[in-house]
């Protein structure tokens, strides 16, 4: 009996899903946790010429060349600044890094299948392509990005469209 | 320990050796032998016989005993070396690389090819000489009988090892070992000098064969025990190397050299090849790799305590000890930094090393004769590049072999000089490695080209490019040669040879001009290689550009200044007038100098091309690890890669020609700047 429970909480577990919270503006976003690498400071940012301008440069991260990306220019944020709070967060999508700006970290959170929601068909400057969905948790929404097919679409100019990877 | 673990370092020692000995044979002058070179084949030769005959590698062991038999003859000036001699050397050299890629694989060695090789030497020495070497039927058990001086009790003899300043632990090792090749009948001695007396049939460079694996040469002294040879030499050193020069021949009295001379020279040679062997080590690549972006973070974490040591205040004496030592770390960081970041680069010399002889034995076949140059043989590039770019040469430099140049008498009826020239170079070039193989040979047929094509139902039109003609050639299972040779003219290949320059990232460019010959150049990317580079500043940017682009640098003044329809400028140089690229516009950077007069024009060369670029400083040379941008991001006009400085920030390394098609698409574009950059780029990538 205690091992069909056990077993019914495990299969539980496994749906459940981790996401790291964080804040662009006034609003809060989240990507699966599996796609964070590490969280640091926003500094030493070579810039690229002729790149779109929420692509922010270059980095060094750890001897590895790190394109930035500025969601909050992305999603035609206000008040863009860059100050010790500024975070990036270091995801890895499709075999390659990408740092992504964004105003702060502030948790992790275990959503429950029951508690996605699926997105609504709307948004000019975010397609809802891009999102797996609204997490909802008591009164708070978080917006569920798609990390992976935000980062490699055409429209952020990441990835050469004619390269095959 | 078991002595299989010995192998490997066999196997690999052995891989040098027979390298060496290829190189000696290729560089050999037939008429006018250097007895230097013959002494370091035979000496290779002897060392494989040693460890083979060690190993129970009886077929190698045999193979090179009589190799090394004629080779002695040869170096005593008693067997006068031809071409073709020197022919059947490289052939045995090859047989024996077989034999020990066979044993390596624990696989039993070609039989018949080992019995031909025997046979073809045996052949020479009858003919050439006019005496018999060893019989290779003989049964290999008593391993160096012939060789060995006379003892009176049959092959049986007894020697005395001593092994000097060796430790205890690798003594109990050697006995050991020494157990193995005889009866060991008494031990004694300290860690200075420890002697064993052993019984048996092993010569002493046998003996000193399987030593070297574990210790040095100097530490070992073997002689023959007095019971068996009274008059045994005070030093016993000589004695040892002297034993297997002594030639096998007919009159076992006649000793053509004198023993002690041969003594000194074997003696001399020994030292210089111990340290021939401890000269390297192998490592895989991946610990390499960690260890340059290790080396990196240590840069940086030591720039940033620079900069905080700098931003103290108070400069009392504790401080000055602190600056002091932080100016130290920061010497040797940067020194460590650079040795590391050489560990990976390997010159283009390993790969141009093995085309004398591809060219050689092709030549050869075809009945050709040519001459290799080889240019830019120090051009470093990553290790794993030049692995990979060896199998495309070679087919490219076969391919203009059998195509490209003709027969001497055609030559000749040309007009050309009968020797063909083929040419192989190696150079950076715009943050590419630009690798050609030239030849003046007969050159591309564009009628041909386009017939066979039809032949062969590709989709060709007369008004196709010179350039989209000779790239035919990479069709699948196309060929113009009128037979299928030896060589090549089967049609495969090409087609990989495209294939496997594009996988590295590169590409295959074909020039040629019929009658006067064909360049065919592969250019590589710098995925990891060292750039060389001319660091500059512009606004607050820095950018390298690569050295090997750079000319010269001048401050223009207005007078030199012309402007041409639209916004084009041009600026005089001597007689020359050069397109002006001013970086600060092409890649929008502020707060740049704007006034050209004030700014420093750079002269450089892109794919054979001179423009002036407009920077506001010049910082100075560096070197710079290329670190690719396509890994995490993408392809960026204007810029081949991107590099990290000592600050640990980036510094993008810049495209020549790249650039220059980039400001002309800025003009033409009334200098836009929107996404619509990147659309001209994939139109001028070739697909």
């Amino acid at each position: 009996m205690s091992q069909v429970n056990n077993e019914a909480v495990l299969a539980a577990e496994a749906e459940n899903r981790e996401f790291l919270v964080f804040s662009l503006g006034e609003e809060e976003y989240a990507i699966d946790i599996l796609k964070v690498q590490e969280i640091r400071g926003y500094e030493n940012v070579t810039r690229i010429a002729n790149a779109p301008d929420f692509i922010k440069g270059v980095t060094n991260l750890r001897g590895v060349i790190v394109p930035i990306v500025d969601l909050r220019i992305k999603f035609h944020l206000e008040n863009v600044e860059y100050g010790g709070q500024t975070v990036v967060i270091v995801v890895n999508v499709a075999d390659r890094v990408v740092g992504i700006v964004v105003d702060g970290v502030s948790d992790v959170m275990t959503l429950v299948p029951d508690q996605i929601k699926p997105a609504p068909e709307f948004g000019v400057t975010l397609s809802s392509d891009f999102l797996s969905g609204l997490g909802s948790l008591d009164d708070r929404m978080l917006v569920l990005v798609d990390i992976d097919k935000l980062l490699t679409s055409e429209e952020m100019a990441l990835v050469d469209s004619t390269s095959n990877r | 320990m078991d002595i299989a673990d010995f192998f490997e370092t066999f196997f690999e020692e052995a891989e040098e050796l027979l390298a060496d000995m290829e190189q000696h044979l290729l560089e050999l002058d037939i008429d006018n032998p250097d007895g230097e070179q013959l002494n370091a084949i035979f000496r290779a030769a002897h060392s494989i016989k040693g460890g083979a005959g060690t190993f129970g590698f009886n077929v190698l062991q045999k193979t090179t005993h009589i190799f090394e038999n004629l080779l002695d003859h040869a170096r005593k000036g008693e067997l006068t070396l031809r071409a073709d001699l020197v022919d059947t050397f490289l052939e045995a050299k090859d047989i024996m690389h077989e034999q020990l890629d066979a044993y390596r694989n624990e696989e039993a060695p070609d039989q018949e090819a080992y019995e031909r090789i025997c046979q073809t030497l045996q052949q020479i020495a009858l003919e050439e000489i006019g005496q018999t070497l060893e019989a290779p039927a003989a049964p290999p058990a008593p391993l160096f009988k012939a060789e060995e001086p006379p003892v009176p009790s049959g092959s049986e003899h007894q020697l005395v090892v001593a092994l000097l300043n060796v430790s205890e632990k690798d003594r109990t090792l050697l006995v050991e070992e020494l157990e193995q090749l005889g009866e060991i009948q008494a031990q004694s001695g300290d860690d200075k000098r420890y002697e064993v007396i052993l019984a048996g049939d092993s010569s002493a460079d046998d003996i000193e064969a399987v030593m070297c694996f574990i210790i040095e040469p100097e530490q070992i002294e073997i002689k023959v025990a007095d019971r068996a040879q009274p008059a045994a030499p005070a030093s016993a050193v000589p004695a040892v190397a002297a034993v297997p020069t002594a030639p096998v021949s007919a009159e076992p009295a006649e000793k053509p050299q004198p023993p002690a001379e041969s003594a000194r020279k074997e003696a001399a040679a020994k030292p210089k090849k111990a340290a021939a062997e401890s000269s390297s080590i192998r490592v895989s690549v991946d610990k390499v790799d960690q260890i340059i972006n290790l080396v990196g973070e240590l840069i940086i974490t030591q720039s940033m305590l620079d900069q905080t040591v700098s931003d103290l205040e108070d400069q009392s004496v504790g401080n000055s000890s602190l600056q002091n030592g932080m100016s130290l770390l920061q010497r040797n960081a940067r020194d460590l930094q650079e040795a590391v970041m050489s560990i990976r680069m390997i010159p283009m010399e390993f790969v141009f090393s093995r085309f004398p002889r591809v060219v050689r034995d092709t030549a050869g076949k075809l009945g050709k004769e040519i001459e290799l140059v080889t240019e830019g043989k120090s051009t470093e590039l990553d290790k794993s590049l030049v692995e990979r770019i060896t199998d495309p040469l070679t087919h490219l430099v076969r391919n203009s072999l059998d195509h490209g140049i003709e027969m001497p008498d055609k030559r000749e009826a040309l007009g050309k000089p009968r020797t063909g020239k083929l040419t192989l170079s190696a150079r950076h070039q715009g943050g590419n490695i630009l690798i050609e193989v030239r030849d003046d040979g007969a050159g591309m047929d564009r009628e041909r080209l386009l017939a066979k094509a039809r032949e062969n139902g590709l989709s060709v039109s007369d008004t196709m490019t010179d350039e989209e003609v000779y790239q035919l050639i990479f069709a699948p299972g196309f060929s113009t040669a009128e037979a299928v040779t030896d060589v090549s003219g089967r049609g495969v290949g090409m087609d990989v040879v495209k294939r496997n320059i594009q996988g590295m990232g590169g590409r295959v460019e074909i020039q040629s001009k019929k009658g006067e010959g064909t360049n065919t150049r592969i250019v590589l990317p710098l995925t990891l290689a060292i750039l060389d580079g001319m660091s500059i500043k512009v606004g607050g940017e820095t950018f390298i550009l690569p050295l090997s682009t750079v000319l010269e640098s001048l401050q223009p003044t207005k007078n030199d200044m012309y402007a041409m329809a639209g916004d084009d400028v041009v600026l005089k140089v001597r007689d020359e007038y050069l397109p002006v690229i001013a970086i600060h516009e092409v890649l929008d950077v502020e707060n740049a100098i704007t006034d050209p007069t004030r700014s420093i024009a750079v002269i450089v060369q892109g794919e054979g091309r001179r423009y002036a670029m407009l920077v506001d400083e010049l910082i100075g040379q560096q070197q710079v690890v290329v670190k690719n941008l396509e890994d995490n991001y993408r392809k960026v006009p204007g810029i081949s890669a991107a590099t990290i400085l000592g600050d640990g920030s980036v510094s993008l390394i810049l495209d020549i020609t790249g650039l220059h098609r980039l400001s002309r698409v800025k003009k033409e574009a009334g200098k836009i700047v929107n996404n619509q950059h990147y659309s001209f780029y994939k139109e001028a990538e070739p697909s």
